[in-house]
């Protein structure tokens, strides 16, 4: 039995995950990335290796991804992140066409072939508003934990609308908010209404095809997952290990070259 | 053993261009110092022809403009037009002109002679503008030439057709005022002989040039159509209608005819053969090049090829039994095929798509250029809905470092190439099986 690895370095969160041959995930870990991307990526991918009970030495090739993926020293090669969510998709939803991935600083809209190819991908680059770090201003103003934004969004009765677009001015937007008296929850519902018509606009630009699946951190946050389904109309794939897609695809292109290796030996 | 680079034939054609650049530089910085004054023009219907008759220094201001991002020292340029007003969303090349301008014509290369009279064609609405910021400033007498332009697609007419008559005698007209003009402003006669040699050269450009393009149908690609091509390019205005531009290009065909004899491309890991539309990133010009040769990518066309070449892409020539009508006939189909090549680049994509096996499409809207950004992404969505062919979007500037994110550009460019290496890999799989 052979194993690889994909460590997926991100702007705000490191993700490692170890697959063995048969794809199956056997090892995972996410850790924050803070300002030694070097570490962060060794530190993951050891977390990862000790939730297995296999020896380093069967690891037979390691790919980084993420905007650190230069960063990953002891891996073989890099894949982009964009790849390696399409592939990560496919693999873990096989009726995916559209990819939503939506992480600390990047949101990717991604369209893929029903082999996993990329066909076209699109995403933000001036500005970080449609990204979590939008949801981090608003934890932040609110002095609400992230793990909470979302549950707690849910609970609203009248959504407030933020209307700036810029993930700085929303904080103050926010606190303008509080002092006009609106509840929380409304306030953060807006908050989730406008990352999600900004995500549908990128997600528009490459076409939204049936079979969405819904990547990166922010998909953990249910209320983001409600207000994307509502405004879609269509229920996206979402997994308990969708914040993994990336460090999956990276692990399974990792398998794909280990093979080939095997192969050519 | 010696290698085919090693041979005096490689890469002779940008040797060469690189002296005549600077030759071009020396020319018109001698011509300032001397206290003459230049002609001021554009890529789109310079109408060098009729200015060399009366022996004008021609100054290209969107080449020097650019020179200053390639050399590093547009930011200051840019900053200083900023300071005196102009926004950071208008045309980079304006603004490093007009700061040089205000520096007494100091430019990075030399100085440049005043703009005593400047040309203008109404293939981009900013060289409008533009001139009037010199007839502003430094009282600048203008020309304006008016060129009917392509209504929508499939609509040209030419030459024999009763429209297309009726508006090669309005550019004649326009062209016979701006002799009239030149001969007031120089005191000079306009001569005809002159002028029939004039196009002689200009006609042996044009042959060259057009061949040279079809020369990279060949696999492997015999020049990079932005790293080598911006070079020809420049080379290609600047000469323009002169002996040295003739010899130039006949030399230049000769050597990609080399290459092609010897199968010498000129990247030596010719994976993905690509078109490009837009204007390159010159703050960046070489890095940019990289980041698409590393995964083995070369372009063999572009649209800049087309409408930065003044229309000498098409290769026409003129007839020099009738000087004048000629000129004012192909100023017409240039200028026309010009605009055409910036609002319908789809149209040359799918012109050359099978010829030159081009296998993906790079889109390149800059801020600081609307008039060749604007609906690039429609332009985009519908290449792709007519072929299968893959296309990236990336975003930058021609002049503009503050805008150039090289890391991100890179990722966009890299996930490119690995979904361009999937289907092909997918598709061989498919053939094999």
């Amino acid at each position: 039995m052979i194993y690889t690895a994909g460590v997926d370095v991100g702007s705000t969160q490191t993700k490692a995950v170890i697959i063995d041959e048969d794809l199956n995930i056997v090892g995972r870990a996410l850790i924050d990335t803070g300002a030694d991307v070097v570490a962060a990526a060794e530190t993951s991918f050891e977390y990862a290796l000790k939730e297995t009970d296999i020896d380093s030495d069967l690891i037979k090739y390691v790919i980084g991804t993420g905007y650190g993926r230069y960063k990953v020293t002891f891996g073989d090669d890099q894949v982009t992140e964009i790849s390696c969510h399409g592939r990560g998709a496919v693999h873990m939803f096989p009726n995916t066409r559209t990819v939503l991935d939506m992480g600390g600083q990047d949101t990717k809209a991604i369209s893929v072939s029903e082999q996993g190819e990329i066909l076209d991908f699109c995403m933000n680059d001036k500005c970080a508003a449609g990204t979590g770090r939008f949801l981090g201003a608003a934890s932040t103003a609110l002095d609400i934990p992230l793990d909470n934004l979302g549950p707690t969004a849910l609970e609203a009765t009248r959504p407030v609308r933020i209307s700036t677009t810029c993930t700085v001015f929303a904080e103050s937007e926010i606190l303008s908010w509080l002092g006009k008296g609106k509840k929380i929850e409304d306030i953060l519902m807006g908050v989730h209404e406008s990352i999600s018509a900004r995500s549908i606009g990128l997600l528009r630009r490459v076409g939204i095809t049936e079979g969405v699946s819904f990547s990166g951190g922010v998909a953990k946050n249910l209320g983001m997952v409600h207000v994307l389904n509502e405004h879609m109309g269509l229920e996206m794939n979402v997994s308990d290990e969708s914040h993994y897609m990336g460090a999956l695809g990276a692990a399974l292109f990792a398998m794909d070259r280990a093979k080939t290796a095997e192969v050519a030996a | 053993m010696s290698s085919v680079k090693d041979n005096e034939m490689w890469r002779r054609g940008n040797r060469e261009g690189s002296a005549l650049f600077k030759k071009w530089f020396e020319g018109l910085d001698k011509a300032a110092n001397e206290g003459q004054w230049g002609a001021y023009v554009f890529v789109m219907g310079s109408l060098a022809e009729i200015l060399q008759n009366f022996d004008l220094p021609i100054v290209f201001p969107e080449i020097t403009s650019l020179q200053t991002a390639v050399r590093h020292k547009a930011p200051e340029l840019l900053n200083e037009a900023e300071d005196h007003g102009y926004s950071p969303d208008i045309c980079g090349y304006v603004k490093a002109d007009y700061a040089v301008q205000v520096r007494g014509g100091q430019h990075p290369q030399g100085r440049l002679p005043t703009p005593g009279f400047a040309v203008l064609t109404n293939a981009c609405n900013t060289y409008l503008k533009w001139g009037e910021i010199w007839e502003r400033i430094l009282d600048t007498p203008l020309f304006t030439l008016d060129v009917p332009g392509t209504r929508s697609v499939g609509t040209q007419c030419w030459p024999g057709d009763e429209q297309f008559e009726r508006e090669k005698r309005y550019v004649r007209i326009q062209l016979e005022e701006m002799i009239a003009q030149c001969e007031e402003l120089t005191g000079k006669k306009f001569d005809m002989d002159k002028l029939h040699q004039t196009l002689t050269y200009s006609n042996r450009m044009s042959a060259a040039w057009k061949e040279i393009i079809e020369l990279n149908k060949n696999n492997p690609a015999v020049f990079n159509a932005i790293s080598d091509g911006t070079a020809y390019l420049g080379v290609n205005n600047v000469w323009r209608g002169t002996k040295e531009g003739a010899e130039y290009f006949e030399r230049l065909l000769e050597e990609k005819q080399w290459m092609v004899d010897e199968g010498v491309g000129a990247h030596d890991n010719e994976k993905h053969r690509l078109a490009f539309i837009g204007v390159p990133c010159y703050p960046i010009f070489r890095e940019f090049t990289e980041l698409f040769t590393d995964w083995g990518g070369v372009f063999v066309t572009s649209t800049y090829m087309w409408f930065a070449s003044g229309g000498n892409n098409l290769g026409f020539q003129y007839n020099l039994e009738d000087p004048l009508d000629s000129l004012a006939e192909v100023t017409l189909i240039h200028v026309r095929d010009s605009m055409d090549s910036m609002f319908h680049p789809e149209q040359i994509v799918y012109s050359c798509m099978d010829e030159f096996g081009i296998d993906g499409v790079v889109y390149h809207p800059i801020k600081s250029c609307r008039t060749t950004s604007t609906g690039m992404a429609d332009n985009r969505r519908a290449l792709m809905e007519e072929t299968d062919l893959p296309s990236l979007f990336i975003e930058s500037d021609m002049m503009d470092k503050r805008v150039v994110s090289v890391a991100q550009m890179k990722n966009r460019i890299d996930a490119f190439f690995e979904g361009m290496e999937m289907r092909k890999a997918a598709r061989l799989q498919e053939a094999t099986q």
